[in-house]
């Protein structure tokens, strides 16, 4: 470590004003922050302090979502096998996971982190942290068989579009990798929609055992085939197709316990998206038109991305409602709509996207509604002892 | 004398003047990405080029003629029914080029569907009568309406060609991405079908335009 750190030291002056690489002082800076803890400290003006600085929120987020990654890798490698019909132990399984699933992080973060250092560099400003949690959602949410080439362009359009127009981390509207997969789902639709593309090699079909589709549970429930829905440990631990990451509820909840146990996940969003859907599954049950909305809320929460999206997507502290009360409506309305998107359109199999996108448009429609009913509050309090008198 | 003061009132036809009143539009002055009117047709006639050079042309006919009738009768048109007058004017062009459209290029006139009839209610026309034609002579008037025309076609030329040589891979009706592309993975976009992608494409020609010229920056 004292070797990095003389290092360091040694090329900083290069990278200072008037040194001979001045113009890559936002990569350097970056790579040294990565590295070392910064010593620098708000001297004036800041209310809090708080030990832990935007680079170390965002390490804790990737190491709560480790174990979604680490079991989506094994869940690849155990998918493709199943649909072969064999099983040829762990290792191979884990091999064949890594070597679909690495490529695609790999392209994720080299295309959004180039794009992210032309502009921190051509701007001038430091590099934002921001992307290295972004950079590990979009493998997460991409199915399997997805073309490397899409990945890098829909994390290009995601920081370019989605983060650096609205003014760098921080500032954006919409979850930047919400942002690529929406991008991917409606550029190349044929991608990201279907039963072929959700297990490794499937869309090959070679060798592929008799009867077996590779539906996800969901496309199972869109299209009324309920019987073959996977039992409700499977959906639990995870043994069934679906986006890399998503699959496995244990895993997430395992994040979600790291995210709130360390404060940087809201409780009360995650919490309440998810009795937002059960209760809009349950006011499907009481109508129980089809087979679709008799499924019990259980069922519906547990099928699709829906928790891995509350956990990682709808708590993102940037897009996500700033106020206490805001958060329960923002979660709340995200289940509510993910579950009825679910249902009513058959062209969008999993609602929770579109539902968390949405409602990020209205995060801050929701606060500011938020604070005036505070302010008019407490403006009628302040003016209950100053009563105008009755003119008589 | 009188020789003289006819000489110094005169203008010539092409004055740095007049050819201002034609460049503006293009960079400073561009109706869609600086004065932001005609947004809706830009959107909905881009998908492809060959609608979007149509509907340039005809913007552009419609904005020049109707800015030279209405400066010509500038002096006759009592003030209270001028915005009645002016939408007569440009109602009966709009016709006209879209019968001429209906004669000879068939398929597009369907392509462009209402949005031909829509020129009537397009911003720019209405923006150009009122704060130009109305208060200058005919020619001068005649060239600003050309210039706003192209102005705005240019824009919709631009977000046409991303849209189609992206969204479908032809550039006016024709392949221009080779097919061992294709064989090789790649996709066109449905995105930039969809109008959405129309305005973001417009968004970035607005953010390019304004990081390059100083004087549209806001401080």
């Amino acid at each position: 470590m004292k070797f990095l750190r003389d290092f360091l030291d040694k090329q900083k002056p290069q990278f200072e004003k008037g040194g001979r690489f001045e113009k890559l002082h936002s990569t350097f800076d970056a790579f040294e922050t990565f590295l070392f803890v910064p010593d620098k400290v708000t001297t004036t003006g800041a209310h809090f302090r708080d030990a832990i600085d935007l680079k170390r929120t965002m390490s804790v987020v990737i190491i709560a979502m480790l174990p979604a990654l680490l079991f989506g890798i094994w869940n690849v490698g155990y998918q493709h096998f199943l649909s072969l019909g064999q099983s040829p132990g762990f290792w191979p399984v884990v091999f064949y996971g890594l070597l679909k699933v690495l490529p695609i992080v790999i392209v994720s973060y080299v295309a959004g982190l180039g794009a992210e250092f032309i502009f921190a560099q051509s701007r001038g400003h430091e590099v934002n942290e921001g992307y290295l949690v972004s950079g590990m959602l979009i493998p997460l949410v991409m199915p399997v068989d997805i073309p490397l080439w899409m990945v890098a362009v829909a994390s290009i359009f995601a920081v370019v579009i989605g983060k650096e127009t609205f003014g760098g981390t921080g500032m954006n509207v919409f979850n930047p990798a919400l942002l690529a997969r929406a991008f991917v789902f409606f550029a190349y639709p044929a991608k990201i929609t279907g039963d072929t593309i959700w297990i490794g090699g499937l869309s090959k079909a070679e060798g592929v055992v008799d009867g077996f589709s590779g539906a996800t549970p969901l496309s199972y429930a869109a299209s009324g085939v309920m019987d073959k829905l996977p039992s409700m440990s499977d959906l639990f631990f995870g043994f069934v197709p679906g986006s890399i990451g998503e699959t496995s509820k244990l895993a997430i909840l395992i994040g979600a316990f790291v995210l709130i146990a360390t404060g940087i996940g809201s409780w009360r969003i995650i919490l309440s998206s998810i009795l937002g859907g059960v209760s809009m599954s349950l006011i499907f049950n009481l109508f129980a038109a089809n087979d679709y909305m008799k499924l019990d809320p259980m069922t519906q929460i547990m099928m699709g991305s829906f928790l891995f999206g509350t956990v990682f997507m709808a708590t993102d502290p940037v897009t996500a409602s700033q106020t206490n009360k805001g958060k329960w409506i923002y979660g709340f309305l995200i289940g509510f709509f993910a579950i009825m998107i679910r249902v009513f359109n058959p062209a969008y199999p999993e609602g929770t996207m579109l539902a968390i996108l949405l409602m990020n448009a209205f995060a801050p429609l929701i606060d500011f509604y938020v604070v005036e009913a505070n302010i008019k509050k407490r403006l009628k309090r302040a003016s209950l002892g100053v009563k105008p008198l009755k003119q008589n | 004398m009188s020789e003289k003061l006819t000489k110094v009132e005169k203008e010539p036809m092409f004055s740095s003047k007049i050819l201002k009143l034609l460049k503006n539009p293009f960079n400073l002055e561009n109706p869609i990405t600086v004065q932001v009117l005609g947004i809706c047709s830009a959107l909905a006639v881009t998908v492809q080029m060959k609608p979007a050079i149509v509907m340039a042309l005809s913007v552009t006919i419609v904005t020049a003629f109707s800015n030279l009738i209405i400066s010509s009768l500038r002096n006759t048109i009592p003030s209270r029914i001028r915005i009645i007058v002016q939408l007569v004017v440009v109602a009966a062009l709009v016709i006209i080029v879209d019968q001429v459209l209906k004669a000879f290029v068939y398929d597009v006139s369907k392509k462009l569907s209402v949005f031909v009839g829509l020129i009537i209610t397009n911003c720019i026309l209405m923006g150009r009568l009122e704060a130009y034609a109305m208060g200058n002579k005919p020619w001068p008037s005649f060239v600003d309406g050309i210039g706003n025309g192209l102005g705005y076609g240019m824009i919709l030329v631009i977000v046409a060609f991303f849209r189609e040589v992206l969204g479908s891979g032809k550039i006016l009706g024709m392949k221009i991405i080779p097919q061992f592309l294709y064989d090789s993975g790649y996709m066109d976009n449905g995105l930039m079908i969809l109008p959405p992608m129309a305005l973001i494409t417009i968004g970035i020609i607005i953010w390019v335009q304004r990081s390059k010229t100083p004087e549209l920056q806001e401080k």
